[in-house]
C-alpha cells in the first residue's frame, strides 16, 4: 500500500494525528501521547492494516522533549509507518506501555526505562536491565551528567 | 661480580699471568672470560627463543578489530608462520591476550579475570585505539574504560582504527623481540604492583 493510501486511513484512528515524510521512505505519525494505546492496538487490529511487527523501539532525546520511536511492519501487507510520541515533562516522564500488543515491545520499553527514564503504564515489571540496580540517572539522556568518566564540552 | 683487586692480582699470579692494573685505578676489576654467566644467559637464550616462538594467543575481540586480528590468522598474512600457531579459546591454555576492541565498564573484570587465569608468563596486546585509550568514537561515555591498560598491564600496543593485520603482525614480532630480551635473574611480574599504580 502506498503512503498516502496508508495516511487516509489512518487519519481515522485518532484526533490530533500529525503526518511528515522526513525525506524518508516512511510514513511518519505522531500521536499525541494520550491516544497512544488506541491508535497502537487499531494500527494492528485494523483489516486493511495488520501492523503485527515492531521491528525497532527506540528511545529517543529530542532536547526539550523525551520520546520513543516505533517502527512497525505488516508481515501480511508488507508495508511500514513509524509512530512517535512524545512527552514534554522531564522529571517524570509517563507513556503507556504498548507489550500487550507487540509482545516484543517489553524489552524494548525496559531499555528505555533503563537509558531514557520514561516510565510505561502496565509494564509488567519496570526495572534496570542493562545497568545495575542501584545505578543514578539515565544515561543517554542528553543533559546526563557523569564528571568521572566523560568529558563535558 | 666485582672482584676485590687484591685478590685477583693473587690469582694471576698464582696462575702464572701478570696484569697491570694502575694503583689508583677507580672501582673494582671485572675479570673477563671466566665464563661466570655462561650458563643462565644461554639458558635464557633457549627459554626466551622457544617463549617468544610458540606464543599461543587468547582472542579477546571485543569489536572492529576482531575482523583484522581473524585476517591475520588467516591464509594471506597467516601469523602462524611466526608461531602464534594456535589460538586458544582459554585461558588457561594462552600465553598472549590480543585485545581487539572496546573495554566496558562491564567487560573489564572479565578481562581481569581472564588475565589472572592466565598461567606465567603472559603478555598482552593491546589493538587499536579502543584498546589503548577508549578509542575515537565512544571515548565521551559514562561506559568506555578509556584504555585497557586500566584494567591489565600491557606490554605492545598497536595503534589503528582498525590496524591492517601487517601492524597486527608487526606488533606480535615486536612483542618476541621483547621476550627475547628478558632473562631469568630479573624477570618481573607485571601485575606485581600494578594495581597500586606502578607503570
Amino acid at each position: 500500500m502506498k503512503n498516502e493510501d496508508l495516511q487516509n486511513i489512518i487519519n481515522e484512528l485518532g484526533e490530533n494525528l500529525e503526518f511528515t515524510k522526513e525525506e524518508s521512505e516512511f510514513l511518519n505519525i505522531i500521536v499525541p501521547k494520550e491516544q497512544l494505546y488506541k491508535v497502537c492496538s487499531q494500527l494492528k487490529s485494523n483489516p486493511d492494516l495488520k501492523f503485527d511487527y515492531a521491528f525497532c523501539i527506540t528511545g529517543m532525546d529530542w532536547g526539550a522533549e523525551l520520546g520513543v520511536i516505533y517502527h512497525l511492519h505488516s508481515t501480511v501487507f508488507e508495508h511500514e509507518i513509524v509512530v512517535k510520541v512524545k512527552t514534554e515533562d522531564r522529571e517524570n516522564p509517563v507513556l503507556d506501555s504498548v507489550h500487550d500488543i507487540w509482545q516484543t515491545a517489553e524489552f524494548h520499553e525496559l531499555e528505555i526505562y533503563d537509558f531514557f527514564g520514561i516510565k510505561f503504564n502496565n509494564h509488567p515489571k519496570l526495572r534496570r536491565l542493562f545497568l545495575t540496580p542501584e545505578w543514578e540517572g539515565f544515561p543517554l539522556r542528553k543533559d546526563y551528567v557523569d564528571e568521572a568518566n566523560m568529558i563535558i564540552k | 661480580m666485582g672482584v676485590e683487586k687484591k685478590r685477583f692480582l693473587n690469582q694471576s699470579e698464582a696462575e702464572g699471568l701478570k696484569q697491570v692494573i694502575p694503583e689508583d685505578f677507580p672501582g673494582k676489576v671485572i675479570p673477563g672470560g671466566n665464563g661466570g654467566n655462561i650458563v643462565v644467559t644461554t639458558l635464557d637464550n633457549v627459554i626466551n627463543w622457544g617463549r617468544s616462538n610458540s606464543l599461543w594467543p587468547l582472542y579477546f575481540g571485543t569489536s572492529c578489530c576482531a575482523i583484522e586480528m581473524m585476517q591475520t590468522g588467516a591464509p594471506k598474512h597467516d601469523f602462524s608462520r611466526f608461531g602464534f600457531e594456535v589460538a586458544r579459546p582459554s585461558a588457561r591454555q594462552a600465553d598472549l591476550i590480543i585485545i581487539a576492541g572496546t573495554i566496558v565498564n562491564k567487560m573489564g573484570p572479565v578481562l581481569r579475570r581472564l588475565y589472572d587465569q592466565m598461567a606465567e608468563p603472559k603478555y598482552v596486546i593491546a589493538m587499536g585505539a579502543c584498546a589503548i585509550s577508549g578509542g575515537p568514537f565512544y571515548y565521551n561515555t559514562y561506559s568506555v574504560i578509556k584504555g585497557a591498560d586500566h584494567v591489565i598491564p600491557v606490554d605492545v600496543y598497536i595503534p589503528g582504527c582498525p590496524p591492517r593485520p601487517e601492524a597486527l603482525l608487526e606488533g606480535m614480532i615486536m612483542l618476541q623481540k621483547k621476550i627475547k630480551t628478558e632473562n631469568m635473574k630479573h624477570k618481573v611480574n607485571p601485575i606485581d604492583g600494578f594495581d597500586e599504580g606502578k607503570v
